[in-house]
């Protein structure tokens, strides 16, 4: 196959999952209204103080952030199993990986993409000032891609599993943690006036070597759970 | 392709190295073999047809033919080499229609099949796409949502691709279960066409359906 027809099909894949999300909108909105709710109740049940809010606010946003991102990676893969599509995924003369990374890209341009965009309104909410929000969307920016990609090998191996929702937050959310560490630790860094390149440079590896290695896994844990 | 591979006379013309062998087949679902030593090879132009009765395993063995699923003894071989070794290549040659026709509810008929020709890379322009559509007596439900049309009608789109696919190997597992008396003759003459170009299929069902074609193999799993 060409380098041409991989391209265009990987461009076909991004096209039909966005097409699909945007007709099945309550999906992607229950997850985003899911990340509003869940930072909404921090002020209600821990403090409504500024000075309280303001230092847990990296915490917060990024781990609902995380769940968020988790609650639609389920239907990655699911439907495309029970309706055949996979199988014939499976058959196409691309590489898998590649048809995977297109997957998963139209996955966080849904899914993740809006959490960024949602963010700035949360990080006022919970006192953040504007340096910080700035720093907390750029981080988001770097990790919820990375989140997308680890959490497709999860969705990949829960396939047609029994009860695979739970199994997959189980397998995928200790995975998140150096994410998470290094998301909110720059945003902490960066509010509290020390240097914060590190932490981001790091969030940048991460998403590098998840772009390279996760499609692979995925690709070769799809191929396991179709059989 | 220049080097040469072991076992395969490249001064044959024509389609005559593109050829399916399968050797030694074993499959195993859980602790049951469902079969095991079966061989069987198809030439161009060639029908087989897959016998045994439920659960005797055709499905197992064709999704192992399509390289879905692992043999547990034996190899499938396309043009003399092991398909694991050649995906991309076998795959570009191979079309699969499932018991589940792999199409998207929320997406139409027509939507469907102009994204299953961007993915196999067949150059299929809008006016083939419809005139397809039209030839599997979908005409007019082109742009309803798929999941709106009957059991039947979702058979048929799945057909389309088939008329689009330029694939010389067909695999269809149980093509006529929900289609009409129509759809089936109709059916069954796309498979003769195909196998009248020089194309290949392998398929299974339980109807009683006359497809005429040069070579006839016939693999029974029951026995």
């Amino acid at each position: 196959m060409t380098e041409r027809g991989v391209f265009s099909a990987w461009r076909a894949m991004l096209v039909r999952d966005i097409t699909l999300a945007m007709r099945r909108r309550a999906d992607v909105l229950t997850s985003l209204f899911f990340f509003l709710i869940v930072v909404s109740l921090f002020p209600l049940g821990v403090s409504p103080e500024m000075a309280v809010l303001r230092g847990i606010a990296p915490g917060v946003i990024w781990v609902a952030a995380l769940l968020a991102s988790m609650l639609s990676l389920g239907r990655l893969f699911s439907d495309d199993y029970q309706d055949g599509s996979l199988e014939q995924m499976l058959l196409l003369p691309h590489p898998l990986s590649v048809l995977v990374l297109s997957k998963v890209s139209a996955h966080w341009l849904v899914s993740g993409l809006p959490l960024v965009l949602l963010s700035p309104v949360l990080g006022l909410q919970l006192g953040l000032d504007g340096d910080g929000i700035a720093l907390l969307m750029l981080t988001l920016l770097l990790g919820t891609p990375v989140l997308s990609l680890i959490g497709s090998v999860g969705a990949a191996l829960t396939l047609g599993v029994r009860g695979g929702g739970v199994l997959v937050s189980l397998l995928v959310l200790p995975l998140y943690i150096p994410v998470l560490i290094f998301g909110t630790g720059a945003v902490d860094a960066g509010t509290s006036g020390m240097s914060f390149e590190g932490q981001l440079s790091l969030l940048g590896a991460f998403l590098v070597a998840a772009a390279v290695l996760a499609p692979l896994a995925t690709a070769a844990a799809l191929r396991i759970s179709v059989e | 392709m220049s080097t040469g591979t072991i076992g395969i006379d490249p001064s044959r013309e024509g389609n005559g190295d593109q050829m399916l062998e399968v050797r030694d087949l074993e499959c195993v679902r859980g602790d049951h073999r469902l079969f095991s030593g079966l061989s069987f090879s198809l030439q161009a132009g060639e029908l087989l047809y897959l016998r045994g009765s439920n659960g005797s395993g055709k499905t197992s063995l064709l999704r192992t033919v399509c390289g879905l699923m692992e043999p547990a003894a034996g190899e499938v071989l396309w043009a003399g080499r092991n398909i694991r070794k050649q995906r991309d290549e076998y795959h570009n040659a191979l079309t699969y229609l499932g018991h589940v026709n792999g199409i998207k509810g929320e997406l139409t008929a027509f939507e469907n099949l102009r994204i299953a020709c961007a993915l196999s890379a067949i150059a299929a322009t809008d006016d083939d796409i419809y005139d397809a559509l039209a030839e599997v007596g979908l005409g007019g439900r082109e742009d309803l949502p798929t999941q709106v049309l009957s059991q039947g009608q979702k058979r048929r789109v799945a057909l389309a691709r088939l008329l689009l696919s330029e694939a010389t190997f067909w695999v269809l597992d149980e093509p006529f279960t929900a289609l009409d008396v129509g759809a089936v003759a109709q059916l069954a003459k796309l498979i003769e066409g195909h196998l009248q170009k020089g194309g290949m299929a392998m398929f299974t069902t339980h109807q009683a359906v006359d497809i005429r074609a040069g070579a006839v193999r016939e693999v029974n799993l029951d026995s």
